[in-house]
């Protein structure tokens, strides 16, 4: 997934590898590079490297081999105070001895501003986040959301071009989640700041970016703005990390052009959108997400393979149906449904056909 | 809001008081609570509580004068010392009645050590009378005025009725004035004689040593404690483990190892000389003076310094040194302005523990302090086995004690308890 450094390129890692005990590859071969003011997340479960990318760009990791660019400049040797990279850490680390107004008085304070700046520049910082009233309280007196804004307005405060994020609103609640989410992406688009956000959280993901970037393994497995994430996938990891998924697996029969023909493993016949597949007798993991199957005959193309289901079990969930069915021999496939007023409730034990357009079920790697 | 709350006390269901009834649900919990540590409160109270009130109570006990010699002192008291005469002749048969009974009690060798105190040659005026007075008959043998002076001239001094007037008190306030180099004479409070002055420079030396070591093993400790802390944990075990490892060696056999290193023919000395740095002729003197003290004491007292700064060090976050960085700080100012002040409580608790051990250090001060190198404990330790004068050793140890908690109330004023932490 090398992507060739543009010019406009203000974040650049190119071949950038990092080994902590000198015999595993914790990031193997890194390339990637964002242009000023995007929102871009690094996106992947534990252990697969995205907290020591940013580690590295922040300064606090050294990279084994390769280089890391900031707006053209080699940073791999400037230590973490010279960069002037916002950051804010998982657990905020507000400096517990000071007040909130000294803790986003200290940026500005070590680089020496006077101090009518200091404070007029603090003053905006708290009334961006809203916590203006709060400049005399110390930490540990605030809610984690206020200390989660005091975070984001102290890694600002000194108007960085850049600004990173660990897992920010990892401690937080859902409502309150639900609502930083749309406060940090409103802040750093009307700001143009250019973010790196790190999150295990594929619904943050999601929601908050311009583009996501998937890691597993030490390597970016797919790097893409969030639809193209969820609809296209690019290889099986990114469609099961990536929203719920229904697999079938298969052999490639036939491909022609942008069709492939998937015999499953219970014999039957369907179409697919080849992705990762590129031969005949190949094995395969189809996937389809759950809202793009379909068990309604008039909905779905004329001459579409479709497939016999048995239902298992209905689930009401307010908004949306979930239905468990039996799929090719798959006890766990999934369809979800809307909530509309003709929409049909199925019962267990009803035998349906389910089908789904072509270029939704996808032929990715076993 | 349920009306009850409205118009009185809350009520239980059956009726009474909320808190009565919780008064009783408790009981039974606090009862078994209180009969669960009663063994260590008592071993407390008879090993720890009762030692120690009875050292602090005998630093203003003095009832030997007046148990001893129970009928000469309330005429005594009615004697004017100022009149400069003797007193009368039922003084002498009242102490010649007291005399008898003492001598042949043997109690009499008790209160010249203690008169001695403070009258010097009291003590063998007392022991050579008493052979004689022993053969007295209380009756037969009046007046006795006479034969007092005959036996020992002591007895025809005004000094002599005096110093057992101005002591002959139950309760005396003598040994605390003897403790800051005062004394209690028949002419009121004065100071000692400048050549007995010691004690009060011996507190002061106390201080300030302390002080230094304290000031040593925070200077020494702070580094380990923070290597410990940032050290990966198999590597900061193996580290606690030489922290620790003075504390399984005997704390004699430490100091005196540190004899052997410091001394003139020792290995430091035997370094330097050989290096060249020093002269063979001017060896350095390390030991026998408070140069040795504080050496020693410094490093027997610094696994106390450095545990508590290890164990707050370790509760501070790295993040917070990194956050500071990632605001632009440098490494210094990142540790000076975020580091440093989250790691103060630990230095209090090390502080407070190393400064009050070493305020009542003893067995060090003692093997390597020579003369100018020793402690008020040192003093204490030889009034209690050798001069055998306990209510000065008390006294001495309430002013001690009272230092302490005078030391520990302003640290709380100026820092502030809470702000120690030991773990």
């Amino acid at each position: 997934m090398a992507e060739p450094a543009t010019n406009d390129a203000f974040v650049e890692f190119e071949r950038v590898q990092k080994s902590y005990d000198g015999e595993t590859l914790v990031v193997k071969d890194l390339n990637l590079s964002l242009p000023k003011g995007e929102f871009l997340t690094m996106l992947g479960p534990s252990g697969s490297g995205k907290t020591t990318c940013l580690m590295m760009l922040a300064g606090f990791e050294t990279a084994t081999h390769g280089e890391i660019r900031l707006d053209g400049r080699e940073i791999n040797n400037i230590p973490p105070h010279k960069r002037g990279i916002g950051m804010v850490f998982q657990n905020y680390a507000l400096f517990p001895h000071m007040t909130i107004a000294e803790n986003l008085s200290f940026p500005l304070e070590v680089r020496k501003m006077g101090k009518s700046d200091r404070e007029a520049k603090v003053k905006r910082a708290l009334d961006m986040v809203e916590m203006g009233a709060f400049g005399g309280r110390r930490p540990a007196q605030l809610s984690g959301g206020q200390q989660q804004r005091i975070a984001l307005a102290r890694a600002l405060v000194f108007e960085p071009e850049l600004v990173l994020m660990d897992e920010p609103l990892g401690a937080l609640d859902k409502q309150l989640r639900e609502k930083m989410q749309f406060e940090i992406t409103n802040l750093a688009h009307s700001l143009g700041i250019t973010t790196v956000y790190v999150t295990h959280d594929q619904t943050e993901a999601l929601t908050m970016s311009d583009r996501v970037a998937v890691f597993d393994d030490g390597r970016i497995q797919q790097i893409a703005p969030p639809d193209q994430l969820y609809e296209e996938p690019d290889n099986s990891f990114v469609a099961q990390f990536i929203g719920e998924n229904n697999t079938l697996m298969g052999t490639v029969k036939e491909i022609k052009g942008d069709q492939a023909l998937v015999e499953l493993d219970d014999g039957e016949v369907i179409d697919c959108k080849p992705v990762n597949v590129s031969a005949v007798g190949e094995r395969t993991r189809v996937s389809i997400r759950p809202e793009r199957v379909e068990f309604n005959k008039d909905r779905l193309q004329k001459g579409a393979h479709t497939l016999k289901a048995e239902v298992l079990e209905f689930i009401y969930m307010g908004d949306i149906f979930r239905t468990r069915l039996r799929v090719a021999g798959n006890d766990e496939f999934i369809v979800k449904t809307r909530n509309a007023p003709d929409q049909v409730r199925l019962k267990p034990g009803e035998q349906i056909e389910v089908g789904w357009l072509p270029q939704d079920c996808r032929a990715l790697d076993a | 809001m349920s009306d009850a709350a409205d118009t009185g006390p809350v009520l239980a269901a059956d009726g009474t008081p909320l808190k009565r009834s919780l008064a009783r649900a408790l009981r039974v919990q606090k009862t078994r609570a209180l009969l669960l540590i009663a063994p260590l409160l008592v071993f407390v109270l008879i090993s720890f509580i009762m030692p120690i009130a009875s050292m602090l109570f005998r630093s203003v006990e003095n009832d030997i004068v007046r148990n001893t010699l129970p009928e000469t002192v309330p005429l005594l008291a009615e004697w004017d010392a100022t009149s400069g005469e003797l007193p009368g002749e039922e003084v002498y048969a009242a102490l010649a009645r007291d005399m008898i009974v003492a001598v042949n009690a043997k109690e009499h060798t008790k209160l010249a050590t203690r008169l001695n105190y403070e009258q010097t040659g009291i003590a063998s005026m007392f022991r050579k009378s008493g052979r004689q007075i022993k053969k007295w008959d209380p009756v037969a043998d009046a007046p006795f005025k006479d034969k007092f002076i005959e036996l020992h001239e002591g007895w025809g001094e005004l000094e002599t009725w005096k110093t057992i007037q101005t002591h002959s008190s139950t309760y005396t306030s003598g040994y605390f004035l003897n403790a800051i180099d005062m004394q209690k004479t028949p002419e009121g409070i004065q100071a000692q004689p400048e050549n007995k002055q010691i004690l009060v420079k011996l507190f002061i030396r106390t201080l300030i040593m302390s002080l230094i070591i304290m000031g040593a093993c925070i200077l020494l400790g702070y580094p380990v404690a923070w290597i410990l802390a940032n050290l990966p944990a198999n590597k900061a075990n193996l580290l606690m483990i030489l922290v620790l490892l003075p504390f399984w060696t005997s704390l004699l056999v430490r100091t005196s190892a540190w004899k052997v290193m410091l001394q003139q023919q020792g290995v430091i000395n035997d370094v330097l000389v050989w290096i060249g740095l020093v002269d063979d002729a001017n060896r350095l003197i390390m030991i026998n003076n408070q140069f040795g003290t504080i050496v020693a004491m410094t490093h027997i007292l610094l696994p106390f310094m450095i545990l508590p700064m290890y164990s707050v060090m370790q509760t501070i976050n790295p993040s917070y040194v990194r956050a500071a960085k990632s605001l632009g700080a440098t490494n210094w100012t990142a540790f000076w302005r975020v580091y440093f002040p989250q790691s103060v409580p630990g230095i209090g608790a090390g502080s407070i523990l190393v400064f009050i051990l070493a305020i009542g250090y003893y067995i060090t001060p003692e093997i390597v302090g020579g003369t100018k190198g020793v402690f008020i404990s040192n003093r204490i330790a030889y009034h209690i086995s050798s001069s055998l004068n306990w209510g000065l050793a008390a006294a001495l140890g309430t002013i001690l004690l009272a230092a302490v908690l005078i030391l520990y109330w302003a640290y709380d004023k100026i820092v502030g308890i809470d702000n120690v932490k030991l773990g």
